[in-house]
């Protein structure tokens, strides 16, 4: 059963790291301090990759949502909603478990070693609640109605929270330029003290932004329940034999919900469950929905 | 059979929809905001403001 475990999770390693790299794979931008600003950079990619960094080759659909929603020109941003419902409806939130950069990060952190590692920080059920106040007020209501006197909004999402744009954007070209670098000052601070924190924070408990901070992955999440790929499970098959929760490390009950909108579709649960009550849509196994 | 296309019907709903909605969005000129955006460096990304 571990080596079943432990193949799909290097499955998923591999997965990640093919898609970061692909997704960032400009790198002269690395050597030379500046970003690609080829045509790739009118579609969006998947996961949480800011186009700011100076490998990126797409856009970040969090970013770009913020970008046309503050736009004096447009109120609604049907190219980039478009994109994340059929992204969604596709997959749901295995984009967070399998192409997020940003949850590669978490996810190889949350390897390292610690004395006493949480299963999920105090108020766990209530802080999950703050990605949903983020999506409406940091990436949609702000950009929207928060305007200068020409009617242009900002992404305050990118601006004031996105730890991604400060380790994939911000540090990487403070190192590489030196105007910029030159230029820094509170909001950089400010925002490079909240990614050590979530870093540190990875270390201890697993993705605590995805968990509790992250607008994409709530919005993704909220597809899980009908999206082409999603778990079933079968109650005849089950003996309760709690296995399934014991695997999951963002603290849910698969067999309770196996499509809860925090599932990030990692398919821990899927390995460790004994008699296969627990499936996916993609799964050979014969499993009659719940 | 028909019990698999209607547990699939909603997600294919809105795959339609998300290409009504991407195809509306690029008439409207929206992709090439994204595109001027990811193009050029995002202050605010990077924590300049």
């Amino acid at each position: 059963m571990d080596k079943k475990i432990s193949l799909r999770q290097r499955i998923r390693l591999a997965v990640q790291l093919c898609v970061t790299a692909l997704t960032n794979g400009y790198v002269q931008g690395f050597v030379s301090g500046r970003i690609f600003s080829g045509p790739s950079k009118a579609y969006c990619v998947p996961g949480l990759n800011c186009y700011s960094c100076p490998g990126a080759l797409g856009a970040c659909p969090l970013g770009s949502l913020q970008a046309v929603l503050s736009n004096r020109n447009y109120r609604f941003a049907a190219y980039v909603v478009g994109f994340l419902l059929i992204v969604g409806a596709f997959f749901g939130r295995f984009v967070c478990g399998w192409l997020c950069p940003f949850g590669l990060v978490q996810d190889l952190l949350y390897k390292i070693p610690f004395v006493k590692k949480c299963r999920a920080l105090p108020g766990d059920r209530w802080l999950r609640w703050i990605k949903y106040g983020l999506l409406a007020g940091f990436v949609i209501l702000l950009p929207l109605f928060a305007v200068d006197a020409v009617g242009q909004g900002s992404p305050w999402f990118c601006k004031w929270i996105c730890p991604s744009g400060t380790l994939m954007g911000g540090w990487p070209l403070a190192v590489l330029n030196e105007g910029l670098r030159a230029a820094l000052g509170f909001l950089f601070a400010w925002k490079s003290a909240l990614l050590i924190l979530l870093l540190l924070l990875s270390v201890v408990v697993c993705r605590p932004f995805c968990r509790y901070l992250c607008p994409l992955g709530a919005i993704y999440g909220l597809f899980n329940p009908i999206a082409l790929y999603r778990f079933r499970f079968d109650s005849h098959k089950c003996t309760h034999c709690g296995a399934c929760q014991r695997a999951c490390k963002v603290d849910l009950s698969p067999c309770l919900s196996p499509n809860s909108r925090e599932c990030i579709r990692c398919g821990a649960c899927l390995d460790v469950c004994p008699t296969g009550a627990l499936s996916s849509t993609l799964s050979r196994k014969e499993s009659s929905p719940s | 059979m028909r019990a698999l296309f209607r547990s699939l019907l909603p997600a294919l709903l809105l795959i339609a929809l998300g290409a009504v909605l991407m195809a509306a969005g690029v008439t409207r000129g929206e992709q090439d905001i994204v595109f001027i955006k990811a193009s050029n460096l995002c202050m605010e990304c990077i924590g300049l403001g």
